[in-house]
């Protein structure tokens, strides 16, 4: 259970993690700038098993996995969004960062709900408005990749 | 019924594949630059001690190039270290990634090569599939040789009529960009066609396959022609497979390049590109022309016409960035050096420069830049008080010369 941090349309890379930060491979140190311009008190706020909300196209912009990384970082459990960027949906994945599509969870939730999912079903629990959504369903490879904590260690077997 | 990207897959997997189909298959060319490979190298090592093929890699140091602060010093030192371990040939450090994967002959038609960049895309242009993918998916590429699609669905722009005067390939798809939207061709390769496309320079097909990215595009294609096989040839390639796409595409836009006027996409999104009248006059502190999208030969020539003779504006700085060495040296060949110091600008050494914020021009609070890049996302060169416009070299050269958004068409 954690709360939801409310975003818009098309959050993009240079938010979540400005291009002059990526100078590091320190999760801890990234998360220190997780959304530093954009949503400069987020860092403070934010709390171990919270939830994102974004809209369309989140992620979009750079390849670099810094930003779901900084996000992974910042203890966020999962990311619920109307739609991915597709290279930041691959990213998140290989990293291991949940991400859930629905577009009725991500319109209806708002600000500081308190969220919970199961990741195994896609099912995300509203607990301030006592409403259940299913998101997507991942399927084959990607079901795959998750099952096994992500690609590095898909890729050992 | 197949697209050219189904093609070059069925090509490659010595089967027929359609979109939609998930494969696993070696990527012909494997390319990372001084961001992305650090977290590739981890990723690999966390699964083997040696590549898979290093012939098969590229690592080009151009982001912060050379570095400008000491972290960004040490991870390079621990590039270095990797590409000396793994014996790594291709290694750069004389201009952008994506410019010195096509200039040095690393791309060919009809191969899957795969970058830790998301304009990796710009290799369509020489008809490749090239697509960007994070540091992972690139170090477990780099430790199996092998990487995952699920092949894409094409999308199919047929280009007609001709450019006007003052128009240019950044113009076409800023515009392309402004109707499709940020996302409108996510997960889908952009196929352009046309006696529009086949009309343009290898360089102004490079400027428009560099940015299908912005409208969340997958890969970008031209056909091969008789251009392409003429540049390839120059650069000593001769052997590659050709295609015959038919159909199978999911959605055709046609558009009329004779009524595209000059572009100018508005902080803070790609897809916010107007036509120029509406946005003349606004002050404007920097002027950047350069990087992967617009720091070619044709791109500075432009530049240099309507520079000549003519000085920067005293309140707006002017940096000029060639995106390789060889274009650097070309440039210098032909003069256009020599015209950019006499206007008073910047000339900085090959590679991203301001592009990312990082060194060489980054923005103060409240300042508005005018650039030849592909992306204007909020802070994305400094302060987030910043605003950053993207339009075509001609368009900030005229630009430079006013100190305020300028339509080339005054100057050419």
């Amino acid at each position: 259970m954690g709360k939801a941090f409310k975003l818009g349309n098309d959050v993009n890379t240079d938010e979540i993690i400005p291009g002059r930060y990526n100078v590091t491979l320190d999760i801890k140190q990234l998360a220190r700038h997780c959304f530093y311009e954009a949503k400069p008190d987020f860092v403070k706020k934010v709390k171990k098993g919270d939830y994102l909300v974004g809209g369309e196209n989140f992620g979009c912009g750079s390849s670099r996995e810094h930003a779901p990384l900084a996000i992974l970082g910042t203890g966020i459990k999962a990311v619920i969004a109307k739609s991915f960027a597709r290279i930041f949906f691959r990213n998140a994945i290989n990293i291991g960062l949940p991400i859930l599509i629905s577009k009725k969870a991500a319109q209806e939730i708002k600000e500081g709900n308190e969220i919970g999912v199961d990741l195994k079903k896609g099912l995300i629990f509203n607990l301030t408005t006592k409403k259940e959504y299913q998101a997507e369903k991942l399927t084959g490879f990607v079901l795959e990749i998750i099952k096994k904590g992500g690609l590095v260690n898909y890729a050992k077997k | 019924m197949a697209t050219l990207t189904e093609l070059i897959f069925s090509a490659k997997l010595k089967r027929k594949v359609k979109a939609g189909e998930i494969v696993k298959m070696k990527a012909d060319r494997i390319m990372s630059h001084d961001t992305t490979t650090p977290l590739a190298i981890q990723a690999m090592r966390k699964i083997t001690k040696k590549v898979f093929n290093p012939e098969k890699i590229v690592v080009v140091l151009d982001h912060i190039y050379p570095p400008s602060t000491i972290d960004a010093a040490n991870l390079q030192g621990f590039i270095r270290g990797f590409v000396k371990e793994q014996k790594i040939k291709h290694f750069y450090r004389e201009g952008v990634c994506h410019q010195i994967m096509v200039e040095k002959g690393l791309v060919k038609p009809g191969e899957v090569i795969i970058g830790g960049d998301s304009h990796t895309c710009t290799y369509g242009a020489l008809s490749a599939f090239a697509t960007g993918m994070g540091s992972t998916d690139i170090g477990v590429a780099y430790a199996t040789g092998v990487t995952w699609f699920r092949i894409p669905q094409s999308l199919l722009f047929v280009l007609k009529g001709k450019l006007k005067k003052g128009v240019f390939a950044k113009d076409i798809i800023l515009y392309i960009i402004s109707k499709v939207g940020a996302d409108g061709a996510n997960y889908k390769t952009c196929e352009f066609v046309g006696p529009g496309a086949s009309s343009l320079s290898i360089e102004g097909r490079l400027t428009i396959t560099n940015m299908v990215i912005e409208m969340g595009g997958k890969a970008g294609l031209f056909r091969h022609d008789e251009k392409l096989k003429n540049y390839l040839e120059k650069l000593g390639i001769k052997k590659y497979p050709t295609f015959k796409p038919k159909d199978g595409y999911e959605q055709e836009m046609e558009i009329d390049l004779s009524k595209i006027p000059p572009q100018v996409a508005l902080s803070p999104r790609v897809d916010n590109g107007v036509n120029i009248k509406k946005v003349q006059g606004i002050k404007i502190d920097e002027v950047f022309i350069g990087t992967c999208t617009n720091g070619r030969v044709s791109d500075l020539k432009i530049a240099a016409k309507i520079l000549r003779n003519r000085k920067v504006n005293q309140e707006t700085r002017l940096i000029i960035i060639p995106a390789s060495l060889a274009i650097y040296k070309e440039a210098q060949k032909k003069g256009y050096l020599d015209i950019f110091h006499q206007a008073g600008a910047v000339i900085g050494n090959p590679g991203c420069g301001p592009c990312i914020g990082r060194h060489q021009g980054t923005l103060g609070d409240g300042e508005r830049a005018l650039t030849t890049m592909n992306r204007n996302f909020v802070g994305r060169m400094g302060s987030a008080k910043a605003k950053i416009y993207l339009a075509s070299p001609a368009t900030a050269a005229a630009t430079a010369i006013y100190g305020q958004i300028t339509d080339p068409r005054k100057l050419i």
